[in-house]
């Protein structure tokens, strides 16, 4: 820490002067992304998890098929049985959405980011679009990993399902397709609620809570929200197997993407007008 | 240039910055002085696009500084130096600004020169002092060289010879021609390192002059006496139109209204002997706890400043 003689005017950058687009802005949020430990030790462990709880209750739900009654095995789906990780990879991908901007604002670093980058929506498609991509990425190696592992210990002892057969393929693909849009929609919410805390609470609310509480209720009340629930009817992509008061597999993955859009306006709007 | 023009912010009932007009211009440090609670802060974060005035305007360049199309360049701002994840190191927080900005890599290894922490580029940054993390937001204002630079309360938690190197440093910036706005609540602070002030109370503006100015009309002189015929003395200078002042000690007095040469004449004048004939000057802290007695925010119960 000595008194410097100041080399400002260094070599040349001036002369690279230029605008600022929105591809600075996406290196820029990818850096943040990378940059932090916690990031990789949580996408691991999602990973790990996601892949290993398939394979457990895969090979479990397979050695039990012989006792299962006519309607357990009518509903019999294995390529949902082998996807069932993707349930644990959500609270992780929803943790961490949330916190990829909820964290700058318990940090203080909003400040720092919105002076770099003053036009804010920039910053929060900028965000969204690394973290959505990089879920996307380990999304698919989650359910294609767990889906070969899954179907492996469980042929043998149960039909199994193979890539080709009717709507596996879409399931498959559509569980990281599912978990991306959740994804945008933890930043969203991250973005909307700004404390860590609450928005995590927001998401397993949304993710959790509400549907197990909506098991308890009369028929009446179940069916509309194992239908709609933007949630339960998005997670409709990843089963092979259609039960009653379902909405078919892309129209459900519809209603979840309108919802996500919608609390995205949300987020996009206060962003942009409340004071940082 | 920065220019405010009628800058009010309000929160709910409460009044954070009050009809603000300044402009401030490049090739001098201008320091924003006020107590705590002034409302520097809030107008920095006003000038930086943070907040939004509830009313009146304030441009960089003549534009709004969300309009900037590429702002690091064209300003660098410090305003909290905790403001940063601590769990991110500190070349790579650099960088991801650099990156927002399109500045090159290589210049955030220049950077970390200037303020001297090439040493600890690869530390995450919770491990950091504050006067550590005051350097590394002085490295992230300086990373697009702009040609306005804003910093509040920069020598917060420097030691010595970190507060004499942010002086230097800040001379040498508006040196070149930029524009230096520096807040503090120190007046002695800005006496060393401000050519210009713009001095605030609870969200007003009270002066805006150069700090010589500002020391000349501000600072009230007066004379120290010691004599045994101070007595005499006092009325000698009473007579004459001069304000007396008796301290507990019976044989010194403080005259204001004359200089010391008026006394002095006065006294031989009267074969008064003197022991002791000192002019005092007020300092520049007592100056501004003048000027902002009425407007600090939070003061001590029954204090009289």
């Amino acid at each position: 820490m000595t008194d410097t003689a100041i080399a400002l005017t260094g070599p040349d950058h001036r002369a690279a002067f230029r605008p600022s687009t929105f591809g600075d802005v996406l290196r820029s949020e990818w850096t943040k992304l990378r940059s932090v430990r916690s990031t990789f030790w949580a996408l691991t462990v999602t990973v790990v998890l996601g892949v290993a709880l398939g394979a457990v209750v895969s090979a479990v739900t397979a050695h039990g098929y012989a006792k299962f009654s006519v309607s357990g095995k009518l509903s019999w789906d294995p390529t949902g049985v082998s996807l069932v990780g993707v349930y644990v990879a959500q609270l992780a991908i929803a943790v961490l959405g949330v916190l990829a901007i909820s964290s700058e604002y318990s940090s203080g670093m909003i400040s720092t980011s919105l002076i770099a980058v003053p036009k804010r929506g920039r910053v929060l498609a900028a965000k969204s679009l690394v973290f959505a991509v990089v879920t996307f990425v380990l999304g698919e190696v989650i359910s294609f990993t767990a889906f070969f592992v899954g179907q492996a210990l469980i042929s043998g002892h149960a039909p199994h399902a193979a890539l080709g057969d009717p709507g596996v393929a879409r399931a498959v693909v559509g569980a990281g397709l599912y978990l991306t849009a959740l994804a945008v929609l933890s930043v969203a919410a991250g973005t909307l609620l700004r404390h860590p805390a609450a928005a995590i609470a927001a998401m397993v609310g949304v993710l959790f809570v509400l549907p197990a509480i909506s098991q308890a209720l009369p028929d009446s009340w179940r069916n509309p929200v194992n239908e709609f629930w933007p949630t339960q009817a998005g997670g409709q992509i990843t089963s092979v197997y259609h039960s009653a008061h379902t909405l078919q597999p892309w129209p459900g993955f519809g209603v979840m993407c309108l919802f996500v859009a919608i609390v995205y306006a949300i987020a996009w709007t206060l962003l942009d007008r409340r004071d940082a | 240039m920065i220019e405010a023009r009628n800058l009010v912010k309000r929160y709910g009932s409460t009044v954070a910055v009050n009809d603000l007009s300044f402009s401030i211009r490049p090739g001098m440090v201008t320091g924003f002085l006020g107590p705590n609670g002034a409302g520097k802060t809030t107008t920095m974060r006003m000038i930086l696009g943070l907040d939004a005035p509830t009313q009146g305007s304030v441009t960089v360049d003549g534009r709004s500084y969300r309009d900037l199309p590429a702002p690091m360049r064209e300003v660098g701002a410090l305003l909290d130096a905790k403001a940063l994840h601590g769990g991110r190191r500190a070349r790579d927080h650099l960088l991801c600004l650099a990156q927002s900005n399109g500045i090159p890599r290589s210049r955030v290894d220049e950077v970390l020169r200037i303020v001297g922490l090439e040493g600890v580029a690869r530390r995450r940054t919770k491990g950091f002092s504050l006067g550590m993390g005051q350097r590394l937001g002085i490295a992230s204002a300086l990373l697009g060289d702009p040609a306005v630079l804003i910093f509040d309360e920069p020598v917060n938690g420097l030691d010595p010879d970190g507060i004499h190197w942010v002086r230097t440093l800040m001379r040498e910036l508006a040196a070149e021609g930029r524009i230096v706005l520096v807040s503090s609540h120190l007046m002695s602070e800005m006496a060393v390192t401000a050519d210009h002030l713009l001095v605030i109370g609870k969200g007003r503006l009270i002066a805006d002059t150069s700090v010589d100015e500002f020391v000349r009309s501000s600072s009230q002189q007066s004379v120290h006496v010691r004599s045994p015929q101070a007595a005499e003395l006092a009325a000698r200078c009473r007579e004459a139109g001069a304000t007396v002042r008796a301290g507990t000690d019976p044989d010194v007095i403080e005259i204001t209204g004359m200089d010391s040469a008026e006394v002095g004449r006065l006294a031989a004048a009267h074969g008064i002997v003197l022991f002791e004939l000192i002019p005092v000057r007020a300092s520049l802290e007592e100056a501004f706890m003048e000027l902002t007695r009425d407007s600090v925010e939070y003061q001590a119960a029954g204090g009289t400043r």
